[in-house]
């Protein structure tokens, strides 16, 4: 069990090493100067100019040889110095995703948990019903196949602007401060729903479709077959099954965290949601790049650490990964 | 017992039937063991499958089985629950894979019993305890995993299993093909305890070796594309079988001392028919030796001895 | 009934074989003939802005006065180029990349596998973000480049472990015993038996392209020239399309994009139960 998670480690680690050079390397050799670009949009703001300035040369210090310049990038990086954002100026780019960072998870972590739910319970029943199969399972590929972002667009023009029902910009009402009331609270949940809902229901589908192919694939297997020999119920063998198809769903979880997260920033730029995804876009469209590459950054941490998390309860849910590399006992 | 007349189970597909059994009788009697013979593909696995779980692509096309004195209703997926595993048994090909793997075999044992509705009791215990005893494995593997344990310790767990509930008749299905010798001789020796320890009331051993039948079976029977060609004992099986498939099938046997690069195997020439559209009359006249022109009639199974039953032509002279 | 006339047998039967080729045709027809009946420039100010569809603007204007049928299949138009070349290209790596780790094993094989497993756990939209916002340019073409460029890892590994159970296989070992070059080998002994495979995926990752197009392109890194869906769709949020209730701006790229997307995902479906008998529909 340490062997197996101190090699997901290990792979996790050059991953972020990784991510981290592709970070430092980019800026420095795509066609195009954007540090030129970065000052000239400051033309107009002499002051600013001239941080922007000061602060380019340290942090791109281009005057080093090419391994101090990469050296020192890391070692600003692990004391979380990602640099000042134009946009938000003079804000520290960690200070920005800092604020973001809750609003991003209070959409994610719900609508990951639910589909998830969700949607193995349902490809589970549709696995058994074939009637109920042949209606489901295309409606699944149509909503697995649905860009999150136009769900979402669909949501705020009918829930949002036809019915009025729901708010569909930003997380809570201009009029309100974040703080600990019920009316807060309510207001927040109400700006809340539409985003959850538009990237819940499209990894539904995704959840669905393989819960039930994944039962009809344990269904088939020679244990299911031998009980059914023995005249083991339904019920019992569906269970057995149903168990041992939702192992793969826990690694599709990891699997399915790019497509997630992709989904998570364009419906936020959707719902003008303050979270990463949504800085992110402020970024694109202000060609901030300091805020861009951190943005970058954390999303790729974010992965890995769910991904790491993942590995770690497989080794609980999974007795084979246990026993494998448990070397027996 | 059990007494299997006149059983037809085909096989659907998309160009038609399989007649994977054809009209096959045979019964097997109280504490004995039948051998079930032939090349793969001759239905005796299907034979084996129908009469413990029939379902498509299998299709059930005519004959009665009996069970001592009930009818087995073996087109009938539900009534036949009742069936299954308490009056009878099945240690299928795929023994070493029947388990799931995500369960201890404890509970796997325990889940199977009370979804039957059976309690799982100090008897039922007691008695998986000796039977785990009796093939030799440790009462420890009741809390492992299937995975933690060697092919042939699931194989063995999968034999308790299949008579844990003392059936009337227990299928044992190509189980030692995969062995190599020497633990093929003790899986025969164990099933052969079953049989003797009364855990099972009667064993129909399937394979295609018929060596390894000549060590278990009383009697033989032998199957040739999707029908019965001779039911023998087993002491006649060398020297006295009549069916020429039964002969070339014995001269095809390594010798016993004899290595294999003396002597070539003499192996049968040509190829069974496709069951999809079998040849009238005698399935074996093509590639048969002694075939004539009333081959192509359809051979009846005549006695012509004690317990010795044989389908063909040639022998309906002398009898 | 040969295995080939099997296997077409049970494909034209296929009911979500039948939808899924039916929506994809449809969209492609419609992306190749639309720009020749279109009666604008997708970028021209042809009329006046807030238009609803009518017989003059099938699908209406937005609010700058473009006409929208005319951006909308001049859109589908670099949606599938950008699926066939992106997903072209993704495929190609990862049949590539997964082909020869598979094949040679031992230390090519665990340094290819690193990392294809590193690339598999970076989110590729965020991969994919980071080099287009360095991009001065932007164009279809460089934009399905670095799609391909991103989305292989997944299909390197699918297809390692299919060129693996292959290379197990008795007709490669003789091959091999027989001293075949190695080219010869993958050409004529593992690549005709991954055919079926290889097309799958392919059809796997130009809906995956298509997807991932879309979303960089709404979030402010499409084309800098040029129209597609995603762009339709963002500068529709952009202009309160979605405030104003102008559907008519909103609903065509998306619908058109769901259900080439998920036309495609119904043929992968389909073609995958006519090759595989065990999962045939009863």
């Amino acid at each position: 069990m340490g062997r197996y998670l101190g090699r997901k480690f290990f792979i996790y680690s050059l991953t972020f090493i990784f991510a981290v050079t592709i970070n430092w390397l980019i800026p420095r050799f795509m066609p195009g100067d954007p540090i030129m670009v970065l000052i000239s949009r400051f033309a107009g703001l002499p002051e600013a100019t001239k941080v922007i300035h000061s602060y380019l040369t340290k942090a791109f210090q281009l005057d080093l040889p090419i391994w101090r310049q990469y050296l020192n990038f890391w070692k600003a990086l692990l004391r979380g110095d990602l640099g000042i954002s134009i946009y938000l100026y003079p804000k520290p780019v960690m200070e920005a995703i800092a604020e973001a960072i809750p609003y991003t998870l209070v959409v994610l972590l719900p609508a990951i948990l639910v589909s998830w739910i969700l949607g193995n319970g349902i490809g589970a029943i549709a696995a058994r019903r074939r009637r109920l199969d042949s209606t489901l399972l295309p409606l699944f590929y149509i909503l697995t196949a649905t860009p999150y972002l136009w769900l979402g667009i669909l949501l705020a023009w009918g829930l949002g602007v036809v019915l009025r029902a729901f708010p569909i910009a930003g997380a809570y009402g201009f009029s309100l401060q974040p703080e600990l009331s019920l009316r807060f609270i309510l207001d927040f949940l109400h700006h809340w729903i539409l985003p959850f809902l538009s990237l819940c229901l499209v990894m539904l589908g995704g959840w669905a479709i393989g819960m039930r192919n994944m039962i009809i694939y344990e269904l088939e297997a020679n244990y299911s077959r031998y009980l059914e020999s023995l005249g083991a119920s339904q019920r019992l063998i569906r269970r057995y099954a149903f168990r041992n198809a939702v192992l793969p769903q826990v690694t599709g979880l990891a699997l399915q965290l790019g497509t997630i997260v992709a989904g998570q920033v364009t419906t936020e730029v959707v719902f003008s949601y303050p979270g990463i995804g949504y800085l992110l876009l402020q970024g694109i469209l202000n060609q901030d790049y300091f805020l861009i590459q951190g943005c970058f950054l954390f999303i790729v941490i974010g992965v890995l650490l769910a991904n790491f998390f993942v590995d770690l309860a497989y080794v609980f849910i999974d007795p084979r990964v246990r026993y494998a590399y448990s070397g027996g006992r | 017992m059990l007494e299997v007349r006149d059983l037809r189970v085909y096989y659907r597909t998309l160009k038609g039937h399989v007649q994977a059994v054809d009209g096959v009788s045979f019964s097997i009697l109280p504490r004995e063991t039948l051998g079930i013979a032939g090349e793969s593909g001759c239905g005796k696995s299907t034979l084996a499958n129908a009469l413990v779980l029939l379902k498509p692509p299998m299709e059930y096309i005519g004959g009665k089985v009996f069970l001592g004195k009930d009818e087995l209703p073996i087109a009938d997926y539900d009534a036949m629950r009742r069936f299954r595993y308490r009056r009878i048994s099945l240690i299928p090909q795929y023994a070493m894979d029947a388990l799931n793997p995500t369960r201890k075999l404890g509970r796997i044992f325990r889940d199977l019993v009370m979804d039957l509705g059976i309690p799982f009791d100090g008897d039922l215990k007691r008695k998986l305890r000796e039977r785990l005893e009796f093939v030799n494995l440790p009462q420890t593997v009741l809390r492992m995993y299937p995975f933690e344990l060697s092919g042939g310790m699931r194989q063995r767990v999968v034999m308790v299993q299949a008579s844990l509930l003392d059936p009337e008749v227990m299928f044992a299905d190509e189980i030692t093909s995969a062995l190599d010798v020497s633990t093929q001789k003790a899986v025969v020796i164990m099933l052969q305890g079953f049989v003797r320890e009364g855990f099972v009331g009667s064993l129909a051993f399937i394979t295609h070796d018929l060596s390894v039948l000549y060590q278990i079976a009383d009697r033989v029977l032998v199957m040739y594309a999707g029908k019965v060609a001779e039911i023998l004992p087993c002491e006649k099986l060398i020297g006295g079988c009549r069916h020429p498939y039964t002969k070339l099938l014995l001269s095809s046997l390594p010798k016993v001392g004899l290595r294999h690069t003396e002597h070539p195997l003499v192996g049968i020439p040509g190829q069974p028919p496709a069951l999809l559209s079998p040849p009238k009359g005698c399935r074996f006249r093509e590639r048969c030796p002694e075939a004539f022109e009333r081959c192509t009639e359809e051979p009846p199974l005549l006695e012509v001895g004690p317990g010795h039953l044989v389908a063909c032509w040639g022998e309906t002279g002398d009898a | 009934m040969s295995g080939g006339r099997e296997i077409l047998y049970f494909a034209l039967r296929n009911n979500k074989l039948r939808v899924g080729v039916g929506f994809v045709l449809f969209f492609l027809i419609l992306a190749l003939v639309g720009p020749y009946i279109a009666r604008y420039d997708p970028l021209d100010y042809v009329g006046p802005g807030y238009h609803p569809p009518s017989r003059e603007y099938w699908l209406g204007t937005n609010t700058f006065g473009q006409d929208i049928f005319s951006q909308f299949v001049h859109g589908l138009r670099s949606s599938f180029l950008v699926g066939l070349l992106g997903g072209g290209i993704a495929t190609l790596i990862g049949l590539l990349v997964g082909f020869f780790a598979g094949y040679m094993g031992g230390f090519v094989d665990e340094l290819l596998m690193m990392f294809t497993n590193i690339l598999i756990v970076i989110p590729t939209l965020a991969l994919l973000i980071i080099i287009a916002a360095y991009l001065p340019y932007r164009g279809v073409l460089i934009q399905s480049v670095i799609i391909g460029f991103t989305a292989w890892p997944w299909t390197a590994r699918a297809v390692r472990a299919q060129t693996l159970s292959l290379r197990a296989r008795e007709f490669v070992d003789l091959a091999r015993i027989s001293a075949v070059p190695t080219w010869r080998i993958i050409l004529y002994e593992i690549a005709p038996n991954m055919l079926s495979y290889v097309f799958m995926v392919f059809i796997l990752q130009f809906g995956g392209a298509i997807l991932a197009a879309v979303g960089l392109d709404f979030i402010g890194l499409g084309p800098t020239r040029g129209i597609s869906l995603g762009l339709m769709l963002q500068y529709a949020v952009l202009w309160n399309a979605v405030h104003l209730g102008m559907w008519w701006w909103i609903v065509p790229p998306g619908l058109a994009i769901t259900l080439i997307v998920g036309g495609l995902y119904l043929t992968n479906v389909g073609l995958d139960e006519a090759f595989n008998p065990r999962l045939r529909e009863k």
